[in-house]
């Protein structure tokens, strides 16, 4: 019996902690790390008699993530409340946009790691994005069998962002996550901050026989705060079902929670417990109505999107698109590489971007750095480049004053080259001299070379490059190399 | 002299022929005499009337005092004020102190008005003769075996008994207008969105708007126009100019269309009541008005529509009342669900929880387009009725309650019955539409009847002008009742 040939089918729900100063609805901070209720004024405590007024900033964000989307910014759009009683839930509703949200449509382009080394172009279409509040947090630890409220994050505006199930494996719905967190960190509306929680995925799953057109049962996989854990949680569920289903079971719908200690996914509650969230409009908020000038004014604020960067990296710069989209998953790095191009010239911009995806991002991993904070300047990088480009040091070279560079131990690499005495040998005199320093000192290479191994000549190379402490222009040697032994 | 006029009040205190502690003295004194028999107040405020009285006796002296100054004055209990119990008619918040005042409060607090009290009331304004409230009935000062309206009866029956010459009120589905109507005093409902709902706590919170009592027209003018103006605090409340709310107060009858809706006038209003209305309309027409039939066509659907969406909003407004943060919470409870069902069955009294359920029952999934939504359209309906009305008439005149004052307990049993007798006010609340009601007459029992006008958006200064005149015609507003002293 043939195995089925499963199909999986992903969507994703992600809240977007939006980076305002204050609450949605209140004028209490949204600061992160506080003191527990002391960032809750009379409105977030649900106080009787108070009431919600909605912050503008928290809408001018919802608008600039729908024209970075090429969504539909709705002009009026409703906040509706979500009923249910739980005790970080000071009113008894959450106020959300149900039926009419403020953004609709819109789609993310992104390459996928193929998992072979190359990477595939993908189109995500998004259902919606609405604006809502976030809730408080339970504690329940320290209280001796009690339950401890801080108040302190209830009323944080949230933009929940909701795809269309169009991804169809783990690798397709991390990589949307990213771009999707990359992208609300360019347009400035959200901190990205995973650890803090100001993005949080959930994960609807289902899988369906391949050619089958009707979608499976899906699970919820709620709350996931790491690239790493929407990975497992997304892989471990998928075998799940198609082990429960190859079984003779049936998946049910039910809402579920991953256990990064386990990497194991387990039911929260089913179908049949699921609440009746009785929405209904928010009689204390009026419609919110946005006008195209309003869009107009935040559409002429938007920085340069990734997509349309990306596009002119490859078409200015001659850049591939994986280039061009690992240079632009961060605003700060696609800076970072524009102000080295703009030092170094167009001409080297495919250098420069080498180097900083190369060598800047190697190190800056290693040593957990932003970019940001490179001890490499821009304008320093630029420099390297540019006498890469005008043969004054050969990469090897290169990567020796990076170093320097990096460690401060000068103020450019013209400085670290000088001082150090780096520069590249491209007196053919000198070179020719110490080529036959070589060939005198390694006649066994000579001869295996005459007798046909090509492999001896790399080795005589690599000697004249030894010689010259590595300042020999590589190119020339070659050439000179090849001339005395043919 | 707190039986004067404000006029003649304020023009003594100038002329310090008495000053705002007599005043308050004899408010209290008031007070003190009458209230066992009437159960007006839930909290009398004698230390804070007696400071808040010298301290408009010195802006008296200093010349900075203003047309409320030095006048008593009590609120509902719906109002929060900071310092004071706030109980909403309710167990639930027998033990509440607001931490801030009411919008409404503060206005008054910086007019220079001197609370005596907060006033009883049906519980969350949950009613329509205040016998629901925790603190007990209200009873009427026209005969103490009748109710006195509600839900905002404290007010009335305080005015209505001289313990205070002016109170504030809330008016949901008529708790201004029927309580002023039974206790024979004026009583006015402004537009929606006049009045800020901040700090007023929410029953329905697209019917609430806050309320003026006076014995006269005149008096409820200087009360309203203090309370009306936009406060960013409350996304319903309008931003405009608000106009003093007595400026039509000289503006002769003649020429005033009156429209009298067939409806109202058809069926369900008692024989004494009918006489009232009818003699008070023809004194209406000998002072100039012209009369025109118009036509209400939806009006018979207001009260099914107001009882499905006044209960949905409150079925969500009251969840905050949860036993969490304030207010009453169980003594004895296992888990949460335990000490949220303990807490609110011992909190709530039987018309609160009669009204929840339904709300709960409209908004549930499955029914909400049956009721919620279908009540909706009812709305625009019944607002479309009164704009088609207001094209042939001015101001629409008719009975404000069927009957005069009822039994006490004599309603209890059959809250339909009840609710039928706000029959010729929840129209208004439902359009959002300015409304008085003034004194015009009395009926069996020798118990007050009061007529009712309507009026076009922000048209409160000619519904008060209009009112004005005919109290200056009739002396029905000046009839006091004997009250028994203690």
């Amino acid at each position: 019996m043939s195995r089925t040939d499963w199909e999986v089918v992903i969507g994703l729900e992600i809240h977007t902690q939006l980076n305002t100063q204050s609450k949605i609805f209140s004028g209490a901070s949204i600061a992160f790390g506080a003191e527990p209720n002391v960032q809750a004024c009379g409105v977030d405590i649900a106080l009787p008699g108070v009431l919600p007024v909605l912050n503008k900033g928290a809408v001018e964000r919802a608008i600039r993530f729908g024209l970075a989307i090429g969504a539909t910014v709705a002009p009026k759009s409703v906040f509706a409340r979500k009923n249910y009683f739980y005790p970080d839930l000071p009113k008894g509703y959450q106020i959300s946009q149900f039926e009419l949200p403020v953004v609709v449509g819109g789609h993310i382009d992104l390459l996928v790691p193929d998992g072979k080394g190359g990477a595939y172009e993908k189109r995500v279409n998004l259902t919606r994005a609405h604006l809502e509040e976030d809730a408080g947090k339970s504690l329940h630890e320290d209280f001796h069998g009690m339950t401890g409220i801080d108040l302190n994050r209830a009323g944080t505006p949230l933009l929940e962002i909701v795809s269309e199930p169009d991804m169809r494996s783990s690798a397709e719905a991390v990589a949307y996550a990213r771009a999707l967190h990359a992208l609300v960190r360019w347009i400035d509306i959200c901190d990205g901050n995973m650890q803090e929680g100001s993005f949080r995925c959930d994960a609807n799953v289902s899988v369906r026989p391949r050619g089958q057109a009707e979608f499976g049962t899906r699970r919820e996989i709620k709350n996931l705060n790491s690239f790493r854990f929407l990975q497992q949680a997304i892989d471990y569920e998928i075998q799940w079902q198609i082990d429960l289903i190859e079984d003779g079971g049936k998946v049910q719908q039910a809402t579920v929670l991953f256990d990064p200690d386990t990497g194991e996914t387990r039911a929260m509650r089913s179908k049949e417990d699921a609440h009746d969230y009785r929405y209904f409009p928010d009689p204390d908020l009026l419609p919110l109505v946005i006008d195209s000038a309003w869009i107009e004014r935040v559409k002429g604020e938007l920085p340069e999107l990734p997509a349309a960067l990306s596009a002119r990296f490859q078409g200015e710069y001659g850049l591939s698109a994986y280039d061009a989209t690992t240079l632009t998953a961060s605003r700060e790095t696609a800076q970072y590489y524009l102000d080295v191009v703009a030092a170094a010239g167009a001409a080297n911009a495919k250098t420069c971007a080498n180097w900083v995806m190369g060598d800047l991002a190697a190190r800056l991993n290693k040593a957990e750095l932003d970019i940001t904070a490179s001890p490499v300047s821009a304008a320093q990088l630029a420099g390297l480049v540019a006498r890469i480009a005008d043969n004054t040091i050969s990469n090897a070279i290169a990567k020796k004053v990076f170093e320097a560079l990096w460690s401060g131990e000068g103020e450019s690499a013209d400085a670290i080259i000088e001082a150090q005495g780096l520069k590249q040998v491209t007196d053919s005199g000198a070179i020719e001299a110490i080529i036959d320093e070589v060939l005198a000192a390694n006649q066994k290479s000579v001869e295996e070379f005459r007798a046909g191994k090509e492999k001896a000549f790399n080795a005589l190379v690599g000697q004249c490059m030894k010689a010259s402490k590595g300042k020999a222009n590589p190119a020339q040697v070659n050439e000179i190399l090849k001339k005395k032994l043919g | 002299m707190i039986d004067s006029s404000l006029k003649d009040i304020a023009a003594a205190l100038r002329a310090k022929t008495v000053s705002a502690v007599e005043l308050a003295t004899d408010s209290l004194a008031r007070i003190q005499a009458r209230d066992g028999q009437i159960n007006a107040f839930v909290t009398v405020d004698e230390g804070g009337a007696l400071a808040a009285a010298r301290a408009a006796d010195a802006r008296i002296k200093d010349g900075s005092a203003g047309p409320l100054t030095g006048i008593p004055l009590a609120h509902k209990d719906v109002f929060c004020t900071e310092g004071v119990l706030t109980t909403c008619g309710s167990k639930m918040l027998a033990n509440f102190t607001s931490p801030y005042d009411a919008h409404v409060v503060s206005l008054l607090k910086a007019a220079g008005a001197v609370m005596v009290g907060k006033t009883n009331m049906d519980e969350f304004a949950m009613g329509s003769s205040n016998e629901s409230s925790h603190a007990g009935p209200t009873r009427n000062p026209w005969d103490t075996t009748k109710v006195p309206g509600g839900s905002s009866g404290g007010s009335a029956a305080a005015v209505a008994a001289r313990m205070v010459p002016i109170a504030t009120g809330t008016d949901t589905g008529g708790s201004v207008r029927q309580p002023a109507a039974l206790c024979g005093i004026t009583g006015i409902k402004p537009t929606y969105g006049s009045v800020s709902r901040f700090g007023m706590i929410a029953y329905a919170s697209s019917l609430d708007q806050g309320g003026a009592f006076a014995r006269s027209a005149e008096d409820c003018a200087t009360l309203l126009t203090a309370m009306m103006g936009h406060d960013p605090r409350d996304s319903t409340s309008l931003e405009r100019s608000y106009d003093d709310c007595g400026a039509s107060l000289a503006q002769p009858l003649a020429g005033l269309r009156i429209g009298l809706p067939r409806e109202f006038f058809a069926e369900g209003m008692s024989d004494d009541v009918r006489a009232a209305v009818d003699a008070a309309i023809a004194e209406y027409r000998r002072l100039g008005a012209t009369l025109v039939e118009v036509s209400l066509p939806n009006a018979r659907l207001a009260i099914p529509a107001y009882y499905v969406i006044a209960p949905a909003e409150a079925s969500s407004n009251l969840s905050r009342f949860d036993g969490v943060r304030y207010g009453h919470r169980a003594a004895q409870y296992t888990d949460l669900n335990d000490m949220y069902c303990k807490s609110r069955a011992e909190g709530f009294g039987p018309e609160v929880k009669r009204r929840i359920l339904v709300g709960t029952y409209v908004l549930s999934h499955g029914y909400y387009d049956a009721y919620y939504i279908k009540a909706q359209k009812l709305r625009r309906l019944i607002a479309q009725d009164f704009a088609a009305a207001f094209e042939q008439c001015d101001i629409i005149a008719g009975p404000t309650n069927p009957t005069v004052a009822y039994g006490l307990g004599e309603k209890t049993s059959d809250p339909v019955q009840m609710y039928l007798g706000d029959i010729y006010t929840v129209a208004v609340n439902l359009a959002g539409l300015p409304a008085l009601s003034h004194p015009a007459g009395f009926g069996a029992g020798g118990l007050p009847v009061g007529l009712q006008l309507i009026g076009k958006y922000f048209h409160e200064a000619n519904l008060l002008g209009a009112a004005h005149q005919f109290q200056q015609a009739t002396d029905w507003h000046t009839r006091a009742p004997a009250v028994q002293e203690a």
